[in-house]
């Protein structure tokens, strides 16, 4: 445990300094997507890793979030921080509507609605004049300044994200370590039983895809606020797949997976910049394989050899105890 | 009154085309469980192959078609036997997953092989008839009566042959099948190559009229899966009614409400069909 907390301080200690000691601006700009796309993964995470209902109206919830504040600065001129926790209580209310239709559905059903819903999400968002449709929506305001802080250089813009990534992953720990987190997982190994238990399924699904949107919401928001230009790509369903990619890459309803599977994905796509559009050629086949042959991603499948290999051990000690205790009965 | 005849007319084309890629959805949902969203990849892949022969090799249209069919059936199997028949039929998650996957890999191969531009299939079925005073090419009328054919040869094939016979046995229960010796592996390979070769033949079929690119099969499989949920899934009639239903109301949508809007008509269907029954309209035992 003691060797844990050091793991963590100094992962912490070496994020913040890494601005300090790496000024590149490439690999900043890179970090910052992957702490923003990691809020939204923990998102899906909630609903798809921990409940096991596959979401694929994520992207829509994401570019919910970031059309709104960007809706809301722009047209409606309203402060930037107050739009940007509005984009998020908008979210979240148009989730918990979608949520009470959606999650009367099970398994199948559940998927197809909600792609049907992300995409009618994205032709909303495409052919509205509102959102100025295939054009996009550029001017959105940089963050607006807290106090002293202001966030207008790429290293403010990485304590920004930084902050709130630590703020997700604070939540998510607190969640999977409570009782509500113990709940959706029930819910996943079945929704017979915990019915049986006492616990309403119905009430706590719908929860947690809340706090999934939400998550999302708050991921676009940063996206908006960062890119500061927001096109109806955002919301298509390739989007969505490559949020599940980054969470089946990680390991789908564990703790530090959404954080780990995004960095190695992100990475490896600047590394493979070469193949661009066809990225999905290596993709493609890693999550098929993934499926097959390591469905709980790095994280799950390293936690599934620890715990083996602590069986193991246990097993071997208590052979050998038994050993020494044949041997007093010989003597 | 000739506007609505000339929109019915469109409305049987395109329902055709629905009808034959939600037929495939449906025998490979309702007997082996597997919600395929590759397969309207496999409906893209269909018309690539079958513009490449015809430009390629130069050889006609119909010939075109069967070799489309047949490459798209293998590829199918080939997708059953390396992904599906590996993952538990009773987990959903992995299943849909695996199948984005496929369905991504496609069509970022197809982008590579053949670009992302539109390209253009031409038939010699490009003339332009009159019946009854309405003007139609060819080629829609073929739409409409190579579909009609297709599916009654699969209804003979269903109904009349042991195979066949074996196929229905296994979607109204696994366990029974067993008992009587059938060939799991057998009767599900065979599902994907017939799920397969429908999905290309319709591709071939409407690529004259709709062009080829590689995203062609996104928008068609999202309202395959609409049409198996009105048709109940896994239901056979419920997939053709349900094809044409969605086929008449783009058609007469796209004319009398909003052209711009028309792709929504699927998906609010969609959602006020689940919105009201949970399960889909016409739900049998088929979880």
């Amino acid at each position: 445990m003691t060797k844990k907390t050091y793991l963590l301080l100094a992962l912490l200690v070496a994020a913040l300094l890494f601005p300090i000691l790496v000024p590149n601006q490439y690999y900043l700009q890179i970090l910052i997507l992957v702490f923003i796309w990691t809020i939204a993964v923990y998102g899906l995470n909630t609903i798809t890793g921990l409940t096991g209902q596959l979401s694929l109206a994520h992207a829509g919830f994401f570019a919910i979030g970031a059309y709104s504040l960007g809706l809301l600065t722009i047209n409606a001129g309203i402060p930037f921080w107050a739009a940007f926790v509005l984009a998020i209580v908008i979210t979240t209310i148009i989730s918990f509507f979608i949520g009470i239709v959606a999650l009367r559905t099970k398994s199948h059903f559940f998927a197809i609605y909600t792609m049907s819903v992300g995409f009618l999400i994205y032709l909303i968002i495409y052919k509205s004049e509102l959102t100025g449709g295939v054009r996009g929506l550029i001017g959105i305001p940089n963050p607006a300044p807290i106090g002293p802080l202001t966030f207008e250089s790429i290293q403010s813009y990485y304590y920004l994200m930084l902050f709130f990534l630590l703020l997700t992953i604070f939540f998510m720990y607190r969640l999977f370590h409570s009782l509500l987190g113990k709940t959706f997982i029930a819910i996943r190994n079945s929704e017979e039983l915990a019915e049986t238990l006492g616990i309403s399924v119905m009430k706590n699904k719908l929860l947690a895809f809340v706090i999934s949107a939400g998550l999302a919401s708050l991921s676009g928001a940063l996206y908006a606020s960062y890119v500061r230009f927001l096109g109806p790509q955002m919301a298509d369903i390739h989007v969505a797949f490559e949020i599940l990619l980054y969470l089946l890459v990680g390991g789908i309803g564990t703790l530090a997976g959404p954080l780990i599977g995004t960095f190695i994905v992100v990475v490896l796509t600047q590394m493979l910049q070469f193949l661009e559009e066809f990225r999905m050629l290596v993709f493609g086949p890693i999550v098929v394989l993934l499926i097959l042959f390591y469905p709980r991603g790095i994280v799950g499948g390293y936690l599934m050899w620890r715990a083996k290999r602590a069986k193991k051990q246990k097993v071997a000690e208590a052979s050998s105890t038994k050993g020494e205790n044949g041997n007093a009965v010989n003597h | 009154m000739d506007l609505f005849f000339q929109q019915i007319l469109n409305g049987l084309t395109i329902g055709s085309v629905y009808s034959l890629v939600a037929l495939g959805l449906t025998l490979v949902f309702g007997i082996l469980h597997v919600p395929n969203f590759a397969h309207g990849a496999l409906y893209m892949v269909g018309a690539y192959i079958a513009l490449t022969v015809m430009t390629a090799l130069g050889v006609h249209y119909w010939i075109g078609l069967i070799i489309a069919v047949i490459v798209i059936a293998l590829l199918s199997v080939l997708m059953e036997r390396l992904v599906f028949s590996r993952l538990d039929s009773k987990d959903p998650l992995p299943i849909m997953i695996a199948s984005i996957g496929i369905l991504f890999f496609l069509e970022s191969f197809a982008q590579y092989m053949w670009g992302s531009q539109y390209q253009r299939m031409v038939t010699p079925y490009g003339d332009t008839i009159q019946i009854f005073g309405l003007t139609v090419t060819m080629q829609r009328l073929l739409v409409i009566i190579a579909a009609v054919a297709l599916m009654y040869a699969l209804h003979l094939f269903l109904t009349k042959t042991m195979t066949g016979a074996a196929i229905i046995a296994m979607s109204q229960s696994k366990n029974g099948a067993f008992l009587v010796g059938i060939n799991a592996t057998r009767v599900s390979m065979l599902t994907f190559a017939i799920a397969g070769g429908l999905a290309a033949a319709a591709a071939t079929l409407a690529a004259p009229i709709n062009l080829v690119f590689p995203s062609m099969g996104n928008l068609v499989i999202m309202k395959a899966f609409v049409i198996i949920i009105i048709g109940g899934m896994g239901s056979i009639p419920g997939a053709i009614i349900g094809g044409y239903i969605l086929g008449m109301a783009e058609s007469l949508g796209a004319t009398y409400i909003s052209g711009d809007y028309k792709d929504l008509i699927a998906f609010v269907l969609l959602v006020l069909i689940l919105t009201m029954k949970p399960n889909g309209l016409f739900a049998k035992g088929v979880k």
